[in-house]
């Protein structure tokens, strides 16, 4: 009994990769390989049909590579905060209070970003329109920031005493030590943290459902809308497409694309750590 | 060596000094942002809700009127679903860690199981949707019904279950176990009698945060097909459903200004939730620390 429940945890993912394969495998019977991954136009759901997951996979890249530009620096600031200069006490507080922000459900965040974040930065400027991918990045990044500051700070603070001291006694300021000693060390632990990161980003959905619009666009400009992979997929869910149809099949293209780049991100994140940890016993 | 002047070093210093200053006033501000981001989040969205809750907003059905739409299915719909999904994920997910600690620690079984389980914590939450839709959904025919969803949700938090009780079982003394087969109990007696009690409170932490996060799941419940106009609570385990994630992206995506003050309630409504279930763990936690160091 409890090896078969165990046993079931290796059937999921069994099953998520049989059933994702059974209906892609369908669809690629009528799409050519070629056309879907070099297509740059996505219009499945038009009555002239375009393949081009591309137009997909450029949203998915633009908002996640952005919600980067905002969660890493700010996290690995934090946690380089959290791990050498915060007192314990200080530490204690905010450390919880910070994960607080992964644990909000992301359909708060994407009401957050179309009506708080996007209101704002149409105020700056006219151009931006009500969807875009500018809005739902800034808010992805905040809610992927603990995840890049809690997980760094637990590889900062494995990083043990001596070597600190050491670079202390040479003479090192603390930035020093911070930057040039215990960051490089722990630099393992942060890239694992930082590829999860840009995993769950890329996986990410209600955000950018609600906030980047349902536009597939082969873009890299953040001040329209767009669509991703995942925001795809409610796309299609929530209307009725018919199984068997060729739109209902699409879902199961995309999500083995999705389902595969984040397979890939996260053995390469756990590949990091196992290789390239520094081992200080 | 390069021997540099008693000025040109004291002129370093200070700079070195300077840096390291401003290095740190930059960490302060980055923890300062993101402490901030949240408070500005909370007070708004309770600025925005506060005033669309009330008693005939927690008791009336969704609605095409935005003035009597209510959360009454929405909420009873997400506790029959989050009952499902944490039963069923506590249950395999103790068995799992269960197995995996105490009986085969170090097989290739276990190690391929536990790579296996690092992975599926990684995997986008729609694509377990997907895998509902085509499993329980359709294959096992029991359509958009409460169970489809419960059971689509546990395998999503499986995941935390068997990692939390994995750690809760780990921290059991070894001590307790030996003095318990010392008095002749068998393999299972020992794991029901003191490796169970004794990792109940972390289990229990670990399936309130699993639960926590099923709570607030929007994405694969939408894929499984659950965004539909419900106007009725569940009466069988088979009857369709909604959600107060679903209901609240509903409210969201219409253009009515009504309708996002409703999206909002319900917000503060689902976040009072989480709130209270995160603070039982919490507690559960401190109680499990301080029973081995008291």
């Amino acid at each position: 009994m409890l090896f078969l429940s165990t046993f079931l945890s290796v059937l999921v993912t069994a099953g998520i990769v049989a059933v994702l394969l059974a209906e892609a495998i369908t669809f690629f019977a009528d799409v050519s390989v070629f056309e879907f991954i070099t297509g740059t136009r996505w219009t499945p759901l038009f009555s002239s049909k375009q393949f081009g997951v591309l137009a997909l996979v450029a949203g998915t890249t633009l908002t996640a590579v952005m919600a980067m530009v905002v969660a890493l620096p700010l996290g690995l600031l934090s946690a380089i905060y959290l791990s050498e200069y915060a007192p314990n006490s200080v530490r204690k507080v905010v450390k919880p209070i910070l994960e607080v922000l992964a644990g909000i459900p992301t359909v708060v965040y994407g009401y957050f970003a179309l009506l708080f974040v996007t209101p704002i930065l149409r105020s700056i400027s006219g151009d931006i329109a009500v969807f875009n991918a500018m809005s739902a990045s800034i808010v992805m990044g905040i809610m992927i920031l603990p995840m890049v500051s809690s997980l760094s700070e637990d590889a900062m603070r494995s990083v043990p005493r001596n070597l600190r001291e050491g670079a202390y006694a040479l003479g090192s300021t603390k930035l020093e030590v911070s930057t040039l000693v215990v960051v490089p060390a722990a630099l393992s632990g942060i890239v694992s943290a930082f590829i999860l990161a840009v995993s769950r980003a890329i996986g990410e959905t209600m955000i950018v459902t609600i906030a980047a619009g349902q536009n597939p666009t082969f873009t890299l400009n953040p001040f329209v809308p767009i669509e991703t992979m995942t925001a795809y997929i409610v796309q299609v869910s929530q209307g009725d497409a018919p199984a068997g149809s060729i739109e209902f099949k699409t879902i199961f293209a995309v999500a083995l694309l999705l389902f595969t780049i984040t397979l890939l991100m996260n053995l390469l994140s756990q590949f990091v750590v196992s290789r390239f940890r520094e081992e200080y016993e | 060596m390069a021997v540099i002047s008693q000025t040109e070093f004291q002129r370093k210093r200070g700079r070195r000094k300077w840096m390291g200053r401003a290095f740190y006033g930059l960490c302060l501000i980055s923890v300062a942002i993101a402490l901030g981001m949240l408070a500005v989040l909370l007070v708004y969205l309770f600025i925005q809700g506060i005033t669309g809750i009330s008693w005939s907003f927690m008791t009336s059905f969704a609605s095409r009127h935005p003035e009597q739409a209510g959360i009454k299915a929405a909420i009873l719909g997400s506790i029959y679903v989050v009952t499902v999904a944490g039963s069923v994920s506590f249950v395999l997910g103790v068995a799992s860690a269960l197995y995996l600690e105490e009986y085969s620690a170090r097989s290739k079984f276990a190690r391929i199981a536990k790579i296996n389980i690092a992975n599926l914590a990684g995997v986008p939450s729609i694509v377990y949707g997907i895998l509902g839709l085509q499993i329980f959904v359709h294959s096992l025919n029991l359509g958009k019904s409460v169970l489809a969803g419960g059971f689509t949700l546990a395998l999503l938090v499986l995941p935390i279950v068997i990692v939390a009780s994995g750690e809760a079982v780990r921290a059991v003394p070894p001590s307790l176990r030996e003095a318990a087969y010392g008095l002749g109990a068998t393999r299972w007696q020992v794991i029901w009698h003191m490796v169970i009690p004794q990792a109940f409170p972390g289990i229990l932490t670990g399936v309130i945060l699993a639960v926590s996060r099923a709570i607030g799941e929007t994405a694969p419940l939408i894929a499984m097909g659950a965004l539909t106009f419900v106007p009725f609570t569940p009466d069988s385990p088979l009857s369709r459903f909604t959600v107060l994630p679903i209901q609240i992206f509903n409210w969201t995506s219409r253009p009515q200004e009504r309708f996002q003050e409703a999206a909002a309630a319900g917000i503060i409504v689902l976040l009072a939730i989480l709130l209270v279930m995160n603070a039982g763990a919490v507690i559960l936690r401190n109680k499990f620390q301080n029973k081995w160091e008291g």
